[in-house]
């Protein structure tokens, strides 16, 4: 449920909420999912995973495996060609382990068969022997010297300390805490899945992949097969979510590895639980935080040791740190600061992006602490915020100045103007009370409360990574054909790219191209960045062609191409009367443009902290209204108020739908989401112990889009598809100290720690 | 892998009879699960849903009991003349999981896996069900809590099926309550049905999710009947009532595991039970 801004504009152009072309294939089980390719003569592939957390290899007998008919190829370490390891930032994970397995779910080898269930029983049927040692899964322990190392690179991903400003500064107020986070699940729906059909002779592959990114994919690939980058050829398969858990390889390397062993297409998808193994999660986290403020609540100084438990291997952990560390203030001035953030190494799933990226811990840190400081200086959490809250041209404790359009204040004011929900009838339906229909709880046993979260959050990649987005414009007889690289994961740039070529040119009819790697990269589906980058991209292209069709059009008919706009469907002259469809102007012409998007250059930090390492920021607002029952410790969340900073709405019913997305998912992580695990095994990787939200946990949702067009943004566009999910968090949670007076310092919050 | 797919009770007897190893299904909600994770790698299957006699439901001649056929879908039991003769049943049924798995879901599923997890048992311990085993040649009939042996463990014979159960229609207050982590679709982490039988002056307090099989807290039960008339509706004292709750909680057994704590457990229990024998004397 939710109140969004209707808009009537007769065409589907920028503004409008134009409909996903995608959308009634998605609910009437139409749209073709990776998992649902299917190849002539295709083999199946699947991974045997190591059971323990930690264990030398000692042998691996495949005897046994091979002899099971239908069995055509079983795959090790010493199988990989080229580069025996992979990963996004660090290249230490392996394809298989061949020495030591350093979590539960380590590929070990793979198989290819006839059938899913010989695959079953040839991975039953292959015998490896382990040396079990003891795991390491204390990420404080992890860090020690004296600790074994679980890899050869060490225990350590990063340190990065943040030191500005006076280090010896007390203040009059003092409030400090260690808060805990859990290990949150992407959870996404469509499994990961993959088809990879071998060129003859064994020259390249193609391949269709449900991920993130399909050059950075490419690029793996490439390496562990020795091939060079253009015999990976790749087009996305239709992917059901991702949240950050595709932008790691999971299945790509074995499937092509398959595929070229046994010269037949391979398919291989993962089950859910699998799907658990298969894919890097949250960061879970410890965050020391002391602030120190003036008595009337004015921030002076940040204290704060962050300690991210990145698992086995070093994934994206280094830059999700950066994250964390560069975010701990959150969106209130602050001059000084000593922070220290550490990304540790240890024997659990290995950890990297999800939605918010290190900003979700950082920020259920600090606004934790916002409250405790409002109680200290006796003010509203309303009022700490205003007072703190952080305006354009504020630096950052890294040195940074916010260039970026900062209303945060209006966020918070137009997020308290919003309407509170009326209050529990006492003859309420049992479905609107906590337990639902469990009828656990009657009115008289729930108390209301009400919590806040405010967050500021990075946009695009960070630290000098230029991580551009390229797109292709062709204009002919009045259709559009746009290609780009740019993955869909249900995020909307199916829909809004068409919008952008009809505003920019005039045309009602916009053709998409497959997405593949014929075209340059379009970088990641991730960091809020796709709107902003393949957005800057596709709108680049379409203006070059607009260009190249005035200067047709001027020559044509004896106009300079200076004074011709796209007006509605036409090209139309400003200073006289000539106007003319672009329809018929494009008619027997050919224009091709290519245009690649760059966001502006950004820096390392330094070994203080110091630098320009981000792009742009956006900021939102929560407030959070839920009920519990305090004496058994349940809770149902009731309404969720919001105004988010977005730049400019694009497409109104898009962007509602990443904002109830991401309240769901932070709701999530507040009170149910979390893989729990018992040195280093997970203990419920299924949909019957992982609890998501249902339909009935889902609040309603009031959300206000604070249009100020940012004029980095090629579109005016910020980046929305993570600050939803970050502040809600933390004011789920102080909604629920509101209303018992527990301190409740780690999420997600069990009903144990409300009542117990 | 052979699936037997009867159309009559008499065949599907006579099924079991002969292959009395084969592999029970009826809406497959538990069974389907396991086999999907390679839990259970079933050879002969014989399912139930085509076996019309066992989806329906009947009052005794004598209006004092419910036969249930084991395979009646629990949505037939949220509303209408079950869930007003049945009430504590109907309660049960509706938290079972989502429309689509009360649409299959089933007394006879309940019983067959044995969870204490089951939504359905703790109502038919607290109402003293019996149940009807069948095979082709004999009947018998044996109480829900002989039934029950252990944890996902029954009486249930090889060659038998689970035909129905019988349910009394009792003159007093019955009710269900169940807590799980999240609002709808969830398996419980403690559940508690409490019946008090007014004709009797008996009171019935099963619990579910605390031990390796539903529990019945009978040295509770007994306790109270002694403290208050229980063929009267009767405000129950606030220390009668913790003690009563604390007296239930020490009947549970529960186990900590991913889905709880041993302590939470107890502590659920024993509000439940208080909740629901408030209710039964403000209702």
């Amino acid at each position: 449920m939710s109140n969004a801004t209707k808009t009537s504009i007769h065409r589907d152009v920028l503004g409008a909420s134009a409909l996903r072309p995608d959308g009634a294939a998605k609910v009437s089980g139409k749209f073709e999912f990776s998992s649902d390719l299917h190849a002539e003569h295709m083999l199946w592939g699947a991974t045997l995973r190591s059971p323990h957390p930690f264990a030398r290899i000692i042998s691996i007998d495949l005897s046994a495996a091979y002899k099971i008919d239908g069995v055509e190829a079983i795959i090790t370490a010493q199988d990989v060609p080229g580069k025996k390891t992979y990963g996004l930032i660090s290249s230490d994970q392996p394809v298989f382990a061949s020495e030591i397995v350093r979590y539960v779910g380590e590929p070990v080898a793979a198989v290819a068969a006839d059938h899913p269930e010989t695959c079953r029983r040839a991975l039953a049927a292959i015998k490896v022997n382990y040396e079990v040692l003891t795991p390491i899964t204390d990420a404080e322990l992890a860090m020690l010297p004296s600790t074994t190392q679980i890899h050869p690179d060490g225990n350590l991903f990063r340190h990065q300390r943040i030191i500005t400003g006076d280090q010896n500064l007390q203040g009059e107020i003092i409030v400090e805490a260690t808060y805990e986070m859990g290990m949150q699940d992407q959870a996404f729906l469509g499994l990961e899945a993959a088809l990879a059909i071998p060129d003859s002779g064994g020259a390249g592959v193609e391949m269709f992949v449900a991920t993130q990114w399909l050059h950075e994919d490419q690029k793996q690939i490439a390496a562990c097969l020795d091939l060079p980058l253009e015999k990976i050829r790749i087009t996305l398969g239709g992917v059901g979510g991702a949240f950050g858990a595709r932008e790691d390889i999971s299945l790509q390397v074995h499937c092509a590895l398959l595929a070229l062993r046994t010269s037949r297409p391979i398919k291989m998808q993962y089950g859910r639980e699998e799907s658990f193994y298969g894919h890097v999660h949250r960061h879970p986290a410890k965050i020391w935080i002391r602030h120190h403020a003036t008595r009337t609540g004015v921030i002076q100084r940040i204290e704060s040791r962050m300690v991210f438990d990145g698992g086995a291997y070093a994934s994206t952990s280094a830059a999700v740190l950066i994250n964390g560390v560069t975010h701990i203030q959150g969106p209130y001035k602050c001059l000084n600061a000593t922070v220290d953030g550490y990304a540790v190494r240890t024997n659990n799933p290995p950890c990297g992006a999800m939605r918010g990226f290190g900003v979700v811990q950082a920020c259920y840190a600090h606004e934790s602490q916002m409250d405790k400081l409002a109680v200290a200086c006796g003010l509203s959490p309303v009022e700490i915020r205003l007072i703190n809250a952080m305006v354009t041209g504020d630096k950052l404790i890294t040195g940074q100045v916010v260039e970026s359009v900062a209303p945060v204040e209006r966020c918070i004011r137009e997020t308290d103007a919003i309407e509170m929900p009326a209050p529990l009838a006492r003859n309420a339906n049992a479905l609107e009370i906590v337990g639902g229909s469990g009828l656990t709880s009657l009115p008289h046993n729930i108390v209301r409360g009400v919590g806040w979260g405010v967050s500021i959050k990075n946009l695009m990649y960070s630290e000098s990574f230029d991580d551009f987005a390229t797109a292709r414009c062709q204009l002919q007889n009045g259709v559009v054909n746009l290609k780009f690289a740019t993955v869909e994961v249900g995020q909307g740039f199916v829909v809004l790219a068409p919008q952008i070529a009809r505003s920019v040119l005039g045309v009602d009819e916009v053709i998409i191209d497959p997405v593949d790697t014929r075209i340059g990269s379009a970088g990641s589906t991730s960091a809020s960045r796709q709107t902003w980058m393949s957005g800057g991209a596709v709108d680049g292209a379409c203006r070059l062609v607009r260009q190249r069709l005035f200067e047709h059009v001027g020559t044509k008919h004896n106009i300079d191409p200076l004074r011709l706009v796209i007006e509605d469907t036409d090209v139309v002259d400003m200073l006289g009367d000539f106007r003319i469809s672009v329809i018929e102007a494009s008619t027997g012409v050919f224009i091709d443009e290519t245009f690649e998007h760059h966001h502006r250059p950004t820096e390392e930090l330094d070994e203080n902290g110091q630098g320009n390492c981000h792009v742009a920021f956006a900021f939102v607002a929560h407030r959070a209204v839920v009920d519990v029952d305090v004496e058994l410790g349940l809770v149902k969340v009731i309404q969720i108020a919001t105004a988010q900073d977005v730049g400019r709405v694009l497409n109104p019913i898009a962007a509602l739908g990443q904002i109830e997305g991401g309240i769901a998912q932070g709701l999530g992580l507040a009170v149910m989401e979390e893989i729990v695990l018992d040195n280093g095994k997970m203990r419920n990787p299924s949909f019957t112990d992982y609890l998501l939200p249902t339909a009935l946990d889902a609040p309603q949702v009031i959300a206000v889009m604070i249009e100020e067009p940012e004029p980095q943004a090629p579109l005016g566009a910020k980046g929305i598809g993570e600050p939803p999910c970050i502040s809600v968090t933390p004011a789920i949670a102080a909604a629920i100290r509101n209303a018992t007076g527990r301190d409740l310092p780690r999420v997600p919050i069990r009903p144990q720690d409300i009542c117990l | 892998m052979t699936v037997l797919i009867p159309q009559s009770l008499h065949d599907a007897l006579a099924a079991a009879t002969a292959n009395p190893d084969a592999q029970i299904i009826q809406g497959g909600t538990d069974l389907m699960v396991e086999v999907n994770f390679n839990h259970r790698k079933p050879t002969d299957v014989i399912a139930l849903r085509r076996v019309d006699e066992i989806r329906n439901y009947v009052v005794t001649a004598d209006k004092k009991n419910v036969v249930i056929g084991s395979g009646l879908p629990y949505r037939e039991m949220e509303h209408g003349e079950l869930a007003q003769l049945l009430p504590a049943l109907a309660q049960a049924a509706r938290t079972v999981g989502s429309p689509q798995i009360r649409a299959a879901g089933s007394i006879g599923g309940n019983l067959g896996t044995c969870s204490p997890a089951g939504d359905a048992l703790p109502v038919l311990s607290a109402l003293d069900a019996v149940i009807n085993l069948q095979t082709a040649t004999t009947s018998r009939e044996i109480s829900v809590h002989d039934f029950m042996v252990g944890v996902k463990r029954n009486a249930r014979q090889p060659g038998e099926l689970i035909v129905s159960a019988t349910l009394p229609i009792i003159n007093g207050w019955q009710g269900y309550a169940k807590v799980g982590v999240r609002n709808a679709m969830v398996i419980s982490i403690a559940s508690c049905c409490l019946v008090i039988d007014r004709e009797k002056g008996s009171i019935g307090v099963a619990l579910g999710s605390v031990g390796p099989t539903i529990i019945r807290c009978r040295e509770t039960e007994q306790w109270l009947a002694m403290q208050i008339d229980l063929k009267n509706i009767s405000i129950v004292a606030p220390n009668l009532l913790k003690e009563f709750g604390d007296r239930v909680a020490k009947e549970s057994k529960p186990i900590d595991d991913h889905r709880s704590t041993a302590a939470y457990r107890r502590h659920a229990v024993a509000t439940l039970s208080r909740r629901l024998l408030t209710r039964a004397n403000t209702q």
